[in-house]
């Protein structure tokens, strides 16, 4: 019998070695001796003076910031309005795909069809083709809003991605589940709603918070089709003061919302990872065996 | 007079493995009927069949004198009345064991939330779980899951109960819980029939004991006799594997 509960192995990577401060002094040496070095190297380089005041102008940065970080809004309503409608048809996507039985093969051969071609176009054409194809078209009552058909275009691509995680999530939920929920008289879909999916959506937050870390830096694509967003307004400060630093702008504002966004989702993931270990070599030792293999999500 | 249970001539195969191979069985009303045999030999398939699960092969089931396994019979009103208890448990993780029991009341039998609630709570307190109502099933013991899944079954108010070997995943120290609940079940009249590997557990609650061996009914009949007297000389050999095993 394991007495004590052993913790889920940790990346290496991230892992300092032992209990010893020297191997903290050492790593923290060797990170400033690196990148002390390649800053050494930039700064050195022939063309430094350039890049310096075409790349890093502070006036420049100080005069373009309130205007290029103001245009964020767009990208924000995007991303948001965009988020929403993927989870929302990513799942209905998913839920399509899983239909049994042959009667309703075509449908799941719709949505599987579906999935891979909107999975294999890179995301700009699609971007381009209903942004500039539709109203093109000149169908009456079509609008020829850019906005909207950049949110038309980035919930089909990411949303054929965002099933392909539901079903993952759907296909991880063991069909003793299932089962036991159709034994009580539960219908199919009964079954799917109150058992299967909640228990699915709860393990795949963290990859679907993933694919919406790509979403937000993907919303910049709809500058391709006239949106002036972020993007668009670093490049036409950028082409009115003939410097890149407009650009540095837009480039920190990614990184700010970003980077936490990207430390959530590891903890998350990481969490996710330590509670199912735990509660399995828990289930081991308590007797429950089987039974807490699919439990602690709460 | 319509037997709560009517097995016929049920033929059941996964791919080429044939497991049941035409099995006859009645089960009377109030009677608890112990399926007993080697790993192996269908008990666990025959319960799913019954409560279609599984879908079979040839062969019919008629509960209360409804051929259940008939075209285009709706298997979830069928369900309704049939419950089943596994030896996983399969309580719902994500949900309290009070939500677990009202789940398929409230959303089957279209009963309210309070009424729901009430029923299951008098379950539960029955049952010694009243303290655990609002408990997630990853904070119970494995005694505890078994007997809040049994709970579960029986808030759907079931004509017949099946169990498929409920004390097989659990450890020795709390498996007299979970008898002891299905004892009491016993006396109140349930229909039950109960897949095991509790040897002195079929002897004492038993009316009939059902010998499978590969997919057929090798012998049946009270307890006291399969249990001194078996005619078949297979039935001896299983009883004897069992005693060696200190399991009887």
């Amino acid at each position: 019998m394991i007495e004590e509960t052993p913790r889920a192995p940790r990346n290496p990577v991230l892992r300092v070695g032992g209990s010893s401060r020297r191997a903290v002094a050492i790593a923290l040496a060797s990170t400033v001796i690196i990148f002390g070095l390649i800053g050494w190297v930039v700064v050195n380089s022939p063309g430094w003076e350039r890049v310096q005041s075409t790349f890093l102008n502070w006036d420049n940065f100080v005069a373009s910031a309130p205007r290029i970080i103001a245009r964020f809004e767009v990208n924000v309503r995007l991303f948001l309005i965009a988020e929403v409608l993927i989870l929302a048809f990513g799942l209905v996507l998913a839920v399509l795909r899983g239909l049994p039985g042959p009667v309703l093969y075509p449908i799941r051969l719709l949505a599987t069809v579906w999935v891979d071609i909107f999975r294999a176009l890179p995301g700009v054409l699609v971007i381009y083709v209903l942004g500039f194809g539709i109203p093109g078209l000149r169908i009456p009552g079509v609008p020829n809003d850019p906005f909207l058909w950049g949110v038309v275009a980035l919930t089909l691509v990411y949303s054929a991605y965002v099933s392909e995680v539901y079903r993952a999530g759907i296909e991880s939920v063991h069909p003793s589940q299932a089962a036991a929920a159709r034994s009580l008289g539960l219908t199919q879909v009964q079954a799917l709603r109150h058992v299967v999916l909640p228990q699915a959506v709860r393990r795949v937050i963290p990859p679907l918070l993933n694919d919406f870390i790509g979403l937000q830096k993907d919303t910049v694509l709809v500058s391709f089709i006239g949106v002036v967003e972020i993007f668009r307004q670093s490049q036409i400060r950028s082409s009115a003061t003939f410097n890149f630093t407009p650009y540095l702008v837009t480039a920190l504002v990614f990184l700010l919302i970003t980077i936490p966004l990207a430390r959530i989702t590891d903890w998350l993931v990481a969490r996710e990872r330590d509670k199912r270990y735990a509660s399995a070599v828990g289930a081991a030792t308590t007797g429950s065996r089987r039974g807490r293999l699919w439990g602690g999500g709460r | 007079m319509t037997a709560p249970l009517l097995v016929e001539g049920l033929h059941k195969s996964f791919g080429t493995l044939e497991v049941l191979k035409g099995l006859d069985l009645v089960v009377d009303e109030h009677e608890v009927v112990c399926l007993i045999g080697a790993s192996g030999s269908g008990k666990s398939t025959l319960l799913r069949c019954i409560n279609l699960i599984e879908p079979i092969d040839a062969g019919r089931i008629v509960v209360e004198g409804e051929e259940i396994t008939a075209h285009g019979v709706d298997v979830d009103r069928i369900r309704r009345r049939i419950g089943i208890v596994y030896q996983a448990f399969n309580l719902f993780p994500h949900m309290s064991v009070l939500d677990n029991v009202t789940l398929a009341p409230r959303r089957v039998l279209r009963r309210t939330r309070a009424e729901a609630e009430r029923q299951a709570t008098t379950l539960l307190e029955r049952f010694g779980l009243a303290d655990k109502r609002l408990d997630y099933p990853d904070r119970l013991s494995g005694g505890q899951q078994q007997r809040v899944a049994i709970v579960r079954a029986l808030a759907m108010q079931p004509d017949l109960l099946l169990l498929d070997e409920v004390t097989s995943a659990l450890d020795p120290e709390l498996i007299a819980e979970v008898l002891s609940v299905i004892r009491e079940l016993a006396n109140e009249g349930m229909t039950m029939v109960i897949a095991t590997h509790e040897m002195g557990f079929a002897r004492d609650i038993a009316n009939r004991i059902v010998f499978l061996d590969e997919g057929r009914i090798l012998e049946e009949g009270p307890p006291a006799q399969i249990f001194r007297e078996p005619r078949e000389p297979r039935t001896r050999e299983f009883l004897q594997r069992i005693i060696e095993a200190g399991r009887l």
